[in-house]
Protein backbone atom coordinates (compact mmCIF):
# COMPACT_ATOMS: atom_id res chain seq x y z
CA UNK A 1 0.00 0.00 0.00
CA UNK A 2 0.96 3.58 -0.71
CA UNK A 3 1.49 5.50 2.36
CA UNK A 4 0.51 8.31 1.00
CA UNK A 5 -3.60 6.53 0.33
CA UNK A 6 -4.04 6.50 4.25
CA UNK A 7 -3.27 9.99 5.22
CA UNK A 8 -6.86 10.69 5.12
CA UNK A 9 -9.26 8.95 7.80
CA UNK A 10 -12.25 8.93 5.01
CA UNK A 11 -9.85 6.78 2.59
CA UNK A 12 -8.51 4.97 5.34
CA UNK A 13 -11.98 3.38 5.79
CA UNK A 14 -13.14 3.70 2.39
CA UNK A 15 -10.25 2.52 0.52
CA UNK A 16 -10.65 -1.04 1.49
CA UNK A 17 -14.24 -1.24 1.35
CA UNK A 18 -14.01 -1.06 -2.82
CA UNK A 19 -12.49 -5.07 -2.68
CA UNK A 20 -15.06 -7.17 -2.18
CA UNK A 21 -13.56 -9.37 -0.37
CA UNK A 22 -12.40 -7.13 2.17
CA UNK A 23 -16.48 -6.27 2.42
CA UNK A 24 -17.12 -9.92 2.87
CA UNK A 25 -14.41 -10.04 5.43
CA UNK A 26 -15.65 -7.18 7.33
CA UNK A 27 -19.27 -8.69 7.49
CA UNK A 28 -18.28 -12.39 8.34
CA UNK A 29 -16.29 -11.38 11.26
CA UNK A 30 -18.46 -8.87 12.86
CA UNK A 31 -20.90 -11.44 12.62
CA UNK A 32 -18.41 -14.37 14.38
CA UNK A 33 -17.44 -11.46 16.61
CA UNK A 34 -21.06 -10.62 18.06
CA UNK A 35 -21.91 -14.05 18.40
CA UNK A 36 -18.64 -15.14 20.22
CA UNK A 37 -18.74 -11.75 22.07
CA UNK A 38 -22.56 -13.03 23.15
CA UNK A 39 -21.29 -16.01 24.06
CA UNK A 40 -18.52 -14.92 25.87
CA UNK A 41 -20.31 -13.35 28.58
CA UNK A 42 -21.34 -16.74 29.78
CA UNK A 43 -18.03 -18.14 29.24
CA UNK A 44 -16.59 -15.23 31.44
CA UNK A 45 -18.69 -15.39 34.05
CA UNK A 46 -19.02 -19.32 34.61
CA UNK A 47 -15.58 -19.85 34.58
CA UNK A 48 -15.08 -22.12 31.43
CA UNK A 49 -11.86 -19.99 29.96
CA UNK A 50 -10.11 -23.27 29.72
CA UNK A 51 -13.38 -25.04 28.34
CA UNK A 52 -13.19 -22.61 25.66
CA UNK A 53 -9.87 -23.24 24.59
CA UNK A 54 -10.14 -27.12 25.28
CA UNK A 55 -13.53 -27.52 22.82
CA UNK A 56 -11.83 -24.71 20.29
CA UNK A 57 -9.06 -26.96 19.50
CA UNK A 58 -10.81 -30.01 19.66
CA UNK A 59 -12.81 -29.11 16.63
CA UNK A 60 -9.56 -29.52 14.50
CA UNK A 61 -9.90 -33.63 13.69
CA UNK A 62 -13.33 -32.90 13.03
CA UNK A 63 -12.74 -30.10 10.12
CA UNK A 64 -10.27 -32.06 8.84
CA UNK A 65 -12.50 -35.63 8.96
CA UNK A 66 -15.23 -33.84 7.75
CA UNK A 67 -13.63 -31.79 4.97
CA UNK A 68 -12.30 -35.32 3.76
CA UNK A 69 -15.60 -36.99 3.86
CA UNK A 70 -17.46 -34.00 1.94
CA UNK A 71 -19.64 -32.67 4.52
CA UNK A 72 -20.38 -29.85 6.17
CA UNK A 73 -17.08 -28.96 8.38
CA UNK A 74 -19.27 -27.78 11.00
CA UNK A 75 -20.37 -31.16 11.99
CA UNK A 76 -17.44 -32.71 12.63
CA UNK A 77 -15.99 -29.97 14.15
CA UNK A 78 -19.61 -29.85 15.97
CA UNK A 79 -19.33 -33.61 17.54
CA UNK A 80 -15.61 -33.48 17.78
CA UNK A 81 -16.19 -30.23 20.31
CA UNK A 82 -18.91 -31.65 22.17
CA UNK A 83 -16.86 -35.36 22.28
CA UNK A 84 -13.75 -33.63 23.91
CA UNK A 85 -16.29 -32.20 26.62
CA UNK A 86 -17.73 -35.71 27.43
CA UNK A 87 -14.40 -36.89 27.26
CA UNK A 88 -13.26 -34.70 29.90
CA UNK A 89 -15.90 -34.99 32.08
CA UNK A 90 -15.44 -38.90 31.78
CA UNK A 91 -11.59 -39.00 32.68
CA UNK A 92 -12.25 -36.83 35.57
CA UNK A 93 -14.97 -38.85 37.33
CA UNK A 94 -12.88 -42.22 36.32
CA UNK A 95 -9.69 -41.09 37.37
CA UNK A 96 -7.74 -39.16 40.29
CA UNK A 97 -6.02 -36.67 37.50
CA UNK A 98 -7.63 -32.86 38.41
CA UNK A 99 -9.80 -31.41 36.09
CA UNK A 100 -6.91 -28.90 34.32
CA UNK A 101 -5.07 -31.86 33.70
CA UNK A 102 -7.25 -33.68 31.72
CA UNK A 103 -8.55 -30.42 29.86
CA UNK A 104 -5.21 -30.02 28.76
CA UNK A 105 -4.31 -33.53 27.76
CA UNK A 106 -7.55 -34.23 26.33
CA UNK A 107 -7.24 -31.01 23.72
CA UNK A 108 -4.01 -31.43 23.09
CA UNK A 109 -4.74 -35.15 22.37
CA UNK A 110 -7.29 -33.97 19.43
CA UNK A 111 -5.50 -31.31 18.68
CA UNK A 112 -2.51 -33.56 17.36
CA UNK A 113 -4.64 -35.98 15.92
CA UNK A 114 -6.18 -33.47 14.04
CA UNK A 115 -2.59 -32.03 12.67
CA UNK A 116 -1.93 -35.83 12.29
CA UNK A 117 -4.54 -36.20 10.35
CA UNK A 118 -4.20 -33.30 7.94
CA UNK A 119 -0.56 -34.73 7.21
CA UNK A 120 -2.18 -37.81 6.31
CA UNK A 121 -5.22 -37.04 4.15
CA UNK A 122 -3.67 -35.50 1.25
CA UNK A 123 -6.36 -33.32 0.10
CA UNK A 124 -6.85 -29.24 -0.74
CA UNK A 125 -6.94 -28.69 3.14
CA UNK A 126 -4.50 -25.76 3.94
CA UNK A 127 -3.51 -26.15 7.39
CA UNK A 128 -2.51 -22.35 7.47
CA UNK A 129 -6.29 -21.33 7.17
CA UNK A 130 -7.36 -23.71 9.89
CA UNK A 131 -4.74 -22.62 12.43
CA UNK A 132 -4.46 -19.00 11.47
CA UNK A 133 -7.95 -18.28 10.44
CA UNK A 134 -8.55 -16.69 6.35
CA UNK A 135 -11.29 -14.03 6.67
CA UNK A 136 -9.99 -12.37 3.44
CA UNK A 137 -10.44 -15.84 2.01
CA UNK A 138 -13.91 -17.23 3.17
CA UNK A 139 -15.95 -18.69 0.11
CA UNK A 140 -19.65 -18.57 -0.55
CA UNK A 141 -20.46 -21.79 0.99
CA UNK A 142 -19.09 -20.82 4.29
CA UNK A 143 -20.14 -17.90 4.22
CA UNK A 144 -23.87 -19.69 3.98
CA UNK A 145 -22.89 -21.97 7.13
CA UNK A 146 -21.64 -18.88 8.66
CA UNK A 147 -24.82 -17.07 8.94
CA UNK A 148 -26.36 -19.99 9.63
CA UNK A 149 -24.69 -21.26 12.22
CA UNK A 150 -24.51 -17.47 13.77
CA UNK A 151 -28.21 -17.03 13.74
CA UNK A 152 -29.10 -20.48 15.42
CA UNK A 153 -26.28 -19.54 18.41
CA UNK A 154 -27.94 -15.89 18.82
CA UNK A 155 -31.16 -17.13 18.42
CA UNK A 156 -30.25 -19.81 21.12
CA UNK A 157 -28.91 -18.03 23.39
CA UNK A 158 -31.74 -15.00 23.05
CA UNK A 159 -33.97 -17.46 24.32
CA UNK A 160 -32.52 -18.76 27.38
CA UNK A 161 -30.62 -15.69 28.40
CA UNK A 162 -31.87 -15.47 31.63
CA UNK A 163 -32.00 -19.23 32.30
CA UNK A 164 -28.26 -19.17 31.44
CA UNK A 165 -27.45 -16.25 33.13
CA UNK A 166 -29.83 -18.18 36.59
CA UNK A 167 -27.00 -21.53 35.61
CA UNK A 168 -24.04 -19.46 35.44
CA UNK A 169 -24.88 -17.80 38.60
CA UNK A 170 -26.43 -20.29 41.09
CA UNK A 171 -27.07 -23.99 39.62
CA UNK A 172 -28.32 -25.01 42.64
CA UNK A 173 -30.75 -22.84 42.62
CA UNK A 174 -31.97 -23.32 39.25
CA UNK A 175 -32.25 -26.74 39.74
CA UNK A 176 -34.43 -26.34 42.97
CA UNK A 177 -37.02 -24.52 41.09
CA UNK A 178 -37.40 -26.97 38.27
CA UNK A 179 -35.04 -25.30 35.75
CA UNK A 180 -33.36 -28.30 33.51
CA UNK A 181 -29.49 -27.82 34.50
CA UNK A 182 -28.39 -30.54 32.53
CA UNK A 183 -29.99 -29.27 29.21
CA UNK A 184 -28.33 -26.16 30.13
CA UNK A 185 -25.36 -27.50 30.59
CA UNK A 186 -25.21 -28.77 27.10
CA UNK A 187 -26.90 -25.94 25.60
CA UNK A 188 -23.97 -23.47 26.78
CA UNK A 189 -21.36 -26.20 25.37
CA UNK A 190 -23.38 -26.84 22.09
CA UNK A 191 -23.27 -23.06 21.74
CA UNK A 192 -19.46 -23.05 22.65
CA UNK A 193 -18.77 -25.56 20.19
CA UNK A 194 -20.91 -23.76 17.02
CA UNK A 195 -19.31 -20.57 18.65
CA UNK A 196 -15.65 -21.88 17.94
CA UNK A 197 -16.24 -23.30 14.69
CA UNK A 198 -17.64 -20.02 12.73
CA UNK A 199 -14.82 -18.29 14.99
CA UNK A 200 -11.60 -20.30 13.45
CA UNK A 201 -12.51 -18.91 9.80
CA UNK A 202 -12.42 -15.62 11.34
CA UNK A 203 -8.92 -16.10 13.76
CA UNK A 204 -8.23 -19.61 13.38
CA UNK A 205 -8.26 -22.74 15.32
CA UNK A 206 -5.44 -21.47 18.07
CA UNK A 207 -6.47 -17.84 18.42
CA UNK A 208 -10.26 -18.51 18.63
CA UNK A 209 -10.40 -19.25 22.21
CA UNK A 210 -9.47 -15.07 22.69
CA UNK A 211 -12.57 -14.49 20.53
CA UNK A 212 -14.33 -16.87 23.22
CA UNK A 213 -12.81 -15.07 26.36
CA UNK A 214 -10.96 -11.67 26.26
CA UNK A 215 -14.61 -9.91 25.50
CA UNK A 216 -16.40 -11.09 27.94
CA UNK A 217 -13.12 -10.23 30.47
CA UNK A 218 -13.29 -6.86 28.73
CA UNK A 219 -17.02 -6.37 29.96
CA UNK A 220 -16.57 -7.57 33.44
CA UNK A 221 -14.49 -5.09 34.17
CA UNK A 222 -16.46 -2.21 32.85
CA UNK A 223 -20.02 -2.79 34.46
CA UNK A 224 -21.78 -4.41 36.90
CA UNK A 225 -24.86 -5.49 35.36
CA UNK A 226 -25.36 -8.71 32.76
CA UNK A 227 -26.93 -7.02 29.96
CA UNK A 228 -24.95 -4.31 29.74
CA UNK A 229 -21.98 -6.44 30.05
CA UNK A 230 -23.39 -9.19 27.19
CA UNK A 231 -23.79 -5.25 25.16
CA UNK A 232 -20.14 -4.11 25.77
CA UNK A 233 -18.86 -7.41 24.91
CA UNK A 234 -20.38 -8.02 21.82
CA UNK A 235 -19.69 -4.34 20.67
CA UNK A 236 -15.86 -4.48 21.86
CA UNK A 237 -15.90 -7.62 19.86
CA UNK A 238 -17.32 -6.32 16.94
CA UNK A 239 -14.48 -2.88 17.13
CA UNK A 240 -11.65 -5.48 17.70
CA UNK A 241 -12.73 -7.35 14.37
CA UNK A 242 -12.61 -4.32 12.39
CA UNK A 243 -10.03 -2.64 13.87
CA UNK A 244 -7.83 -5.77 13.12
CA UNK A 245 -9.39 -6.45 9.32
CA UNK A 246 -8.20 -2.48 8.68
CA UNK A 247 -4.92 -2.97 10.49
CA UNK A 248 -3.96 -6.19 8.41
CA UNK A 249 -5.29 -4.49 5.25
CA UNK A 250 -2.81 -1.23 5.16
CA UNK A 251 -0.19 -2.64 7.34
CA UNK A 252 -0.16 -6.56 5.20
CA UNK A 253 -0.12 -8.21 8.55
CA UNK A 254 -2.07 -11.37 10.01
CA UNK A 255 -5.51 -10.74 9.82
CA UNK A 256 -6.01 -13.25 12.88
CA UNK A 257 -3.44 -12.38 15.02
CA UNK A 258 -4.43 -8.14 14.15
CA UNK A 259 -7.83 -9.06 15.28
CA UNK A 260 -7.08 -11.09 18.62
CA UNK A 261 -3.93 -7.77 19.23
CA UNK A 262 -7.05 -5.46 19.17
CA UNK A 263 -9.13 -7.55 21.28
CA UNK A 264 -5.93 -7.19 23.96
CA UNK A 265 -5.74 -4.11 23.48
CA UNK A 266 -8.85 -2.80 24.42
CA UNK A 267 -9.06 -5.78 27.52
CA UNK A 268 -5.68 -3.63 28.53
CA UNK A 269 -7.35 -0.31 27.91
CA UNK A 270 -10.59 -1.79 30.76
CA UNK A 271 -7.87 -2.86 33.55
CA UNK A 272 -5.77 0.39 33.28
CA UNK A 273 -8.97 2.62 32.90
CA UNK A 274 -11.79 0.97 33.78
CA UNK A 275 -14.01 3.64 36.05
CA UNK A 276 -14.41 1.63 38.77
CA UNK A 277 -12.19 -1.92 38.16
CA UNK A 278 -9.26 -0.21 36.41
CA UNK A 279 -6.24 0.26 37.47
CA UNK A 280 -5.82 3.79 37.70
CA UNK A 281 -9.57 4.37 37.76
CA UNK A 282 -10.79 7.18 35.45
CA UNK A 283 -13.67 8.44 37.49
CA UNK A 284 -11.00 9.10 40.07
CA UNK A 285 -9.13 10.77 37.60
CA UNK A 286 -11.47 13.09 36.73
CA UNK A 287 -13.43 13.98 40.07
CA UNK A 288 -9.35 15.61 40.85
CA UNK A 289 -10.74 18.31 38.45
CA UNK A 290 -14.09 19.29 39.28
CA UNK B 1 -50.38 -50.83 65.27
CA UNK B 2 -50.64 -47.16 64.11
CA UNK B 3 -50.32 -45.94 60.29
CA UNK B 4 -48.45 -43.09 58.96
CA UNK B 5 -50.06 -41.06 57.11
CA UNK B 6 -47.21 -39.63 54.68
CA UNK B 7 -48.94 -36.87 53.18
CA UNK B 8 -48.64 -35.64 56.88
CA UNK B 9 -44.89 -34.51 56.32
CA UNK B 10 -43.60 -31.92 54.65
CA UNK B 11 -40.19 -33.49 54.26
CA UNK B 12 -39.96 -37.78 55.00
CA UNK B 13 -36.33 -39.03 54.39
CA UNK B 14 -36.45 -42.61 54.44
CA UNK B 15 -32.27 -43.63 54.86
CA UNK B 16 -30.80 -41.95 52.47
CA UNK B 17 -27.04 -42.61 50.99
CA UNK B 18 -25.65 -39.98 48.79
CA UNK B 19 -22.61 -41.20 47.18
CA UNK B 20 -19.65 -39.08 45.37
CA UNK B 21 -17.62 -41.86 42.46
CA UNK B 22 -17.93 -44.31 45.26
CA UNK B 23 -17.19 -42.39 48.34
CA UNK B 24 -19.77 -41.87 50.69
CA UNK B 25 -20.83 -38.66 51.96
CA UNK B 26 -24.10 -39.24 53.78
CA UNK B 27 -25.22 -43.08 54.58
CA UNK B 28 -29.10 -44.31 56.11
CA UNK B 29 -30.12 -40.95 57.07
CA UNK B 30 -33.52 -40.25 58.35
CA UNK B 31 -35.32 -37.02 58.78
CA UNK B 32 -38.91 -36.15 59.57
CA UNK B 33 -40.30 -32.70 59.14
CA UNK B 34 -43.84 -31.39 59.71
CA UNK B 35 -45.26 -27.71 58.80
CA UNK B 36 -44.00 -25.11 61.02
CA UNK B 37 -41.20 -27.25 62.78
CA UNK B 38 -37.89 -25.59 62.83
CA UNK B 39 -35.11 -28.22 62.56
CA UNK B 40 -31.49 -27.63 63.39
CA UNK B 41 -28.50 -29.63 61.26
CA UNK B 42 -25.53 -29.88 63.07
CA UNK B 43 -22.10 -31.51 62.50
CA UNK B 44 -18.62 -30.98 61.51
CA UNK B 45 -17.45 -29.66 58.25
CA UNK B 46 -17.41 -32.82 55.57
CA UNK B 47 -20.16 -34.20 58.27
CA UNK B 48 -22.49 -34.26 55.48
CA UNK B 49 -24.73 -31.07 55.77
CA UNK B 50 -24.60 -29.86 52.29
CA UNK B 51 -25.44 -33.09 51.08
CA UNK B 52 -28.45 -33.43 52.78
CA UNK B 53 -29.39 -30.56 51.74
CA UNK B 54 -28.21 -30.84 47.92
CA UNK B 55 -30.24 -34.51 48.37
CA UNK B 56 -33.55 -32.76 49.68
CA UNK B 57 -33.53 -30.01 46.89
CA UNK B 58 -32.07 -32.99 44.02
CA UNK B 59 -29.21 -31.08 43.40
CA UNK B 60 -27.18 -34.89 44.07
CA UNK B 61 -28.96 -37.99 43.16
CA UNK B 62 -29.21 -40.43 46.54
CA UNK B 63 -28.06 -43.91 45.66
CA UNK B 64 -30.57 -45.39 48.16
CA UNK B 65 -33.31 -44.88 50.53
CA UNK B 66 -36.43 -42.33 49.70
CA UNK B 67 -37.16 -38.95 49.99
CA UNK B 68 -40.91 -37.76 49.97
CA UNK B 69 -41.81 -34.34 50.12
CA UNK B 70 -45.28 -33.63 50.61
CA UNK B 71 -45.77 -36.93 49.88
CA UNK B 72 -44.38 -36.95 46.39
CA UNK B 73 -41.26 -36.83 44.43
CA UNK B 74 -38.21 -34.60 44.48
CA UNK B 75 -38.85 -33.70 41.02
CA UNK B 76 -42.39 -32.65 41.88
CA UNK B 77 -41.47 -30.90 44.23
CA UNK B 78 -39.12 -28.89 41.91
CA UNK B 79 -41.67 -28.27 39.67
CA UNK B 80 -44.32 -27.35 42.23
CA UNK B 81 -41.63 -24.74 44.15
CA UNK B 82 -42.16 -26.21 47.27
CA UNK B 83 -38.42 -25.86 48.61
CA UNK B 84 -35.97 -22.88 48.25
CA UNK B 85 -32.48 -22.70 48.74
CA UNK B 86 -30.79 -20.17 50.58
CA UNK B 87 -27.10 -20.60 50.08
CA UNK B 88 -23.93 -20.25 51.93
CA UNK B 89 -22.16 -16.61 51.40
CA UNK B 90 -19.48 -18.32 50.46
CA UNK B 91 -21.21 -20.35 47.90
CA UNK B 92 -21.90 -17.89 45.20
CA UNK B 93 -20.16 -15.33 43.54
CA UNK B 94 -20.35 -12.32 44.55
CA UNK B 95 -18.43 -10.47 41.72
CA UNK B 96 -21.30 -11.86 39.76
CA UNK B 97 -23.04 -8.78 37.76
CA UNK B 98 -26.45 -9.04 39.14
CA UNK B 99 -28.14 -6.48 41.07
CA UNK B 100 -30.25 -7.36 44.39
CA UNK B 101 -33.88 -7.09 42.27
CA UNK B 102 -32.64 -9.89 39.53
CA UNK B 103 -31.53 -12.09 42.38
CA UNK B 104 -35.05 -11.87 44.06
CA UNK B 105 -36.57 -11.93 40.47
CA UNK B 106 -34.97 -15.61 40.28
CA UNK B 107 -37.18 -16.64 42.68
CA UNK B 108 -39.94 -16.37 40.73
CA UNK B 109 -38.47 -17.73 37.44
CA UNK B 110 -39.58 -21.46 38.13
CA UNK B 111 -43.68 -19.91 37.66
CA UNK B 112 -42.91 -18.46 34.79
CA UNK B 113 -42.94 -18.81 31.18
CA UNK B 114 -39.97 -19.83 29.00
CA UNK B 115 -38.51 -16.60 28.54
CA UNK B 116 -38.87 -15.79 32.17
CA UNK B 117 -40.53 -12.45 31.87
CA UNK B 118 -42.17 -11.53 34.73
CA UNK B 119 -46.21 -10.83 35.10
CA UNK B 120 -47.59 -7.98 37.66
CA UNK B 121 -47.74 -10.53 40.34
CA UNK B 122 -44.11 -11.61 39.54
CA UNK B 123 -43.28 -7.85 39.89
CA UNK B 124 -45.27 -7.42 43.49
CA UNK B 125 -43.53 -10.78 44.96
CA UNK B 126 -40.29 -9.48 44.49
CA UNK B 127 -40.92 -5.85 45.87
CA UNK B 128 -43.01 -7.68 48.89
CA UNK B 129 -40.50 -9.84 49.45
CA UNK B 130 -37.32 -7.29 49.02
CA UNK B 131 -39.38 -4.85 51.38
CA UNK B 132 -39.37 -8.11 53.94
CA UNK B 133 -36.03 -7.80 54.64
CA UNK B 134 -35.60 -4.02 54.49
CA UNK B 135 -33.49 -3.93 51.21
CA UNK B 136 -36.29 -1.36 49.77
CA UNK B 137 -33.68 1.15 49.50
CA UNK B 138 -31.16 -1.67 47.47
CA UNK B 139 -33.40 -2.46 44.33
CA UNK B 140 -30.02 -2.24 42.10
CA UNK B 141 -27.51 -2.05 43.92
CA UNK B 142 -25.04 -4.53 42.42
CA UNK B 143 -24.82 -7.85 45.39
CA UNK B 144 -21.00 -7.27 44.73
CA UNK B 145 -21.58 -3.56 46.64
CA UNK B 146 -23.80 -5.12 49.64
CA UNK B 147 -22.78 -6.03 53.22
CA UNK B 148 -22.48 -9.93 53.82
CA UNK B 149 -25.69 -9.18 55.91
CA UNK B 150 -27.26 -7.77 52.85
CA UNK B 151 -26.14 -10.50 50.85
CA UNK B 152 -28.28 -12.87 53.04
CA UNK B 153 -31.12 -11.39 53.12
CA UNK B 154 -31.18 -10.81 49.01
CA UNK B 155 -31.09 -14.65 49.16
CA UNK B 156 -33.55 -14.78 52.06
CA UNK B 157 -35.92 -12.85 49.80
CA UNK B 158 -35.59 -14.77 46.71
CA UNK B 159 -36.95 -17.97 48.93
CA UNK B 160 -39.46 -15.57 50.22
CA UNK B 161 -40.53 -14.65 46.44
CA UNK B 162 -40.34 -18.11 45.39
CA UNK B 163 -43.45 -18.50 47.49
CA UNK B 164 -41.82 -22.12 49.00
CA UNK B 165 -43.48 -23.65 52.14
CA UNK B 166 -40.06 -25.35 52.82
CA UNK B 167 -36.87 -23.73 53.15
CA UNK B 168 -32.99 -24.73 53.43
CA UNK B 169 -30.89 -22.63 54.67
CA UNK B 170 -26.93 -23.02 54.85
CA UNK B 171 -25.54 -21.53 57.62
CA UNK B 172 -27.92 -18.71 58.12
CA UNK B 173 -26.23 -16.74 60.42
CA UNK B 174 -22.60 -17.27 59.50
CA UNK B 175 -20.56 -13.65 58.64
CA UNK B 176 -23.87 -11.33 59.66
CA UNK B 177 -24.34 -8.26 61.28
CA UNK B 178 -26.07 -7.71 64.29
CA UNK B 179 -29.29 -6.07 62.48
CA UNK B 180 -29.30 -9.27 59.92
CA UNK B 181 -29.46 -11.50 62.68
CA UNK B 182 -32.05 -9.95 64.58
CA UNK B 183 -33.77 -9.46 60.96
CA UNK B 184 -33.45 -13.17 60.47
CA UNK B 185 -34.80 -14.33 63.67
CA UNK B 186 -38.08 -12.29 63.40
CA UNK B 187 -38.59 -14.03 59.65
CA UNK B 188 -38.45 -17.64 61.51
CA UNK B 189 -41.01 -16.66 63.69
CA UNK B 190 -42.88 -15.74 60.92
CA UNK B 191 -42.41 -18.62 58.71
CA UNK B 192 -43.09 -20.65 61.75
CA UNK B 193 -46.38 -19.11 61.91
CA UNK B 194 -46.83 -19.30 58.29
CA UNK B 195 -46.57 -22.79 58.34
CA UNK B 196 -43.36 -22.98 56.73
CA UNK B 197 -40.52 -25.65 57.60
CA UNK B 198 -37.33 -24.95 58.10
CA UNK B 199 -34.13 -26.79 58.26
CA UNK B 200 -31.01 -24.88 58.79
CA UNK B 201 -27.63 -26.11 59.23
CA UNK B 202 -25.37 -23.86 61.87
CA UNK B 203 -22.06 -23.86 63.88
CA UNK B 204 -23.89 -21.98 66.30
CA UNK B 205 -24.54 -23.71 69.17
CA UNK B 206 -26.72 -20.89 70.72
CA UNK B 207 -28.68 -20.44 67.82
CA UNK B 208 -30.06 -24.12 68.17
CA UNK B 209 -31.48 -23.77 71.69
CA UNK B 210 -33.10 -20.10 70.64
CA UNK B 211 -35.03 -20.90 67.58
CA UNK B 212 -34.86 -24.84 66.90
CA UNK B 213 -37.94 -26.96 67.78
CA UNK B 214 -36.05 -30.39 66.53
CA UNK B 215 -32.31 -31.08 65.94
CA UNK B 216 -30.70 -33.38 63.74
CA UNK B 217 -26.80 -34.17 64.32
CA UNK B 218 -24.95 -36.07 61.43
CA UNK B 219 -21.47 -37.55 61.34
CA UNK B 220 -21.89 -38.95 57.94
CA UNK B 221 -25.60 -40.37 58.98
CA UNK B 222 -27.56 -39.45 61.81
CA UNK B 223 -25.71 -39.28 65.69
CA UNK B 224 -29.19 -38.41 67.05
CA UNK B 225 -32.31 -36.91 66.14
CA UNK B 226 -35.45 -35.15 68.18
CA UNK B 227 -36.54 -32.73 70.81
CA UNK B 228 -33.74 -29.79 71.17
CA UNK B 229 -34.25 -29.85 74.88
CA UNK B 230 -33.88 -33.98 74.82
CA UNK B 231 -31.27 -34.60 72.01
CA UNK B 232 -28.78 -31.46 72.34
CA UNK B 233 -27.05 -33.37 74.67
CA UNK B 234 -22.96 -32.97 75.69
CA UNK B 235 -22.82 -36.78 74.75
CA UNK B 236 -24.36 -36.79 71.58
CA UNK B 237 -22.22 -33.56 70.70
CA UNK B 238 -19.34 -35.25 71.33
CA UNK B 239 -19.96 -37.72 69.70
CA UNK B 240 -21.00 -35.40 66.45
CA UNK B 241 -18.01 -33.70 66.66
CA UNK B 242 -15.37 -36.92 66.90
CA UNK B 243 -14.84 -36.58 70.68
CA UNK B 244 -14.20 -32.50 70.92
CA UNK B 245 -15.48 -31.52 74.32
CA UNK B 246 -18.81 -30.05 74.65
CA UNK B 247 -17.35 -27.08 76.94
CA UNK B 248 -15.28 -26.34 74.42
CA UNK B 249 -18.09 -25.64 72.19
CA UNK B 250 -20.22 -24.16 74.28
CA UNK B 251 -17.89 -21.75 76.60
CA UNK B 252 -17.76 -22.33 80.63
CA UNK B 253 -21.85 -21.39 80.70
CA UNK B 254 -22.51 -25.21 79.61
Amino acid sequence: MELSSFLTLDSFITDPLTHGFMRKALLMSSLVAAVCGFLSSYLTLKGWALMGDAVSHSVMPGVVVAYALGLPFSLGAFIFGVGSVALIGFIKQKSRVKEDTVIGLVFTGFFALGIVLVSKIKSNIDLHSILFGSPLGISLSDVKQTIFISLLVVILLSIFRKDLMLYCFDPRHAKTVGINVFFLHYLLLTCLSLAAVVGLQSVGIILVVAMLITPGATAYLLTDKFDNMTVISVLSAIISSLIGIYVSFWFDLETGGSIVLAQTFIFLFAFLFAPRYGIFKLKKLFAGYK
Amino acid sequence: METINYQNFRIDAENICVDYNGKVALYDANLRLKPGQICGLVGMNGAGKTTFFNALTGFVNISKGKIRINGESVRSAQKDQTIAYVPQNEGIDSQFPISVWEVVMMGRYGSMNIFRCPRESDVQAVKDAIERVDLTDHLSTPIGNLSGGQRKRTFLARAIAQRASILLLDEPFSGVDIRTEKLISELFIQFKNEGKTILLSTHDMIHVREFCDLVLLINKTVVAYGETSEVFTPENITTTFGGISPDFLFGPES
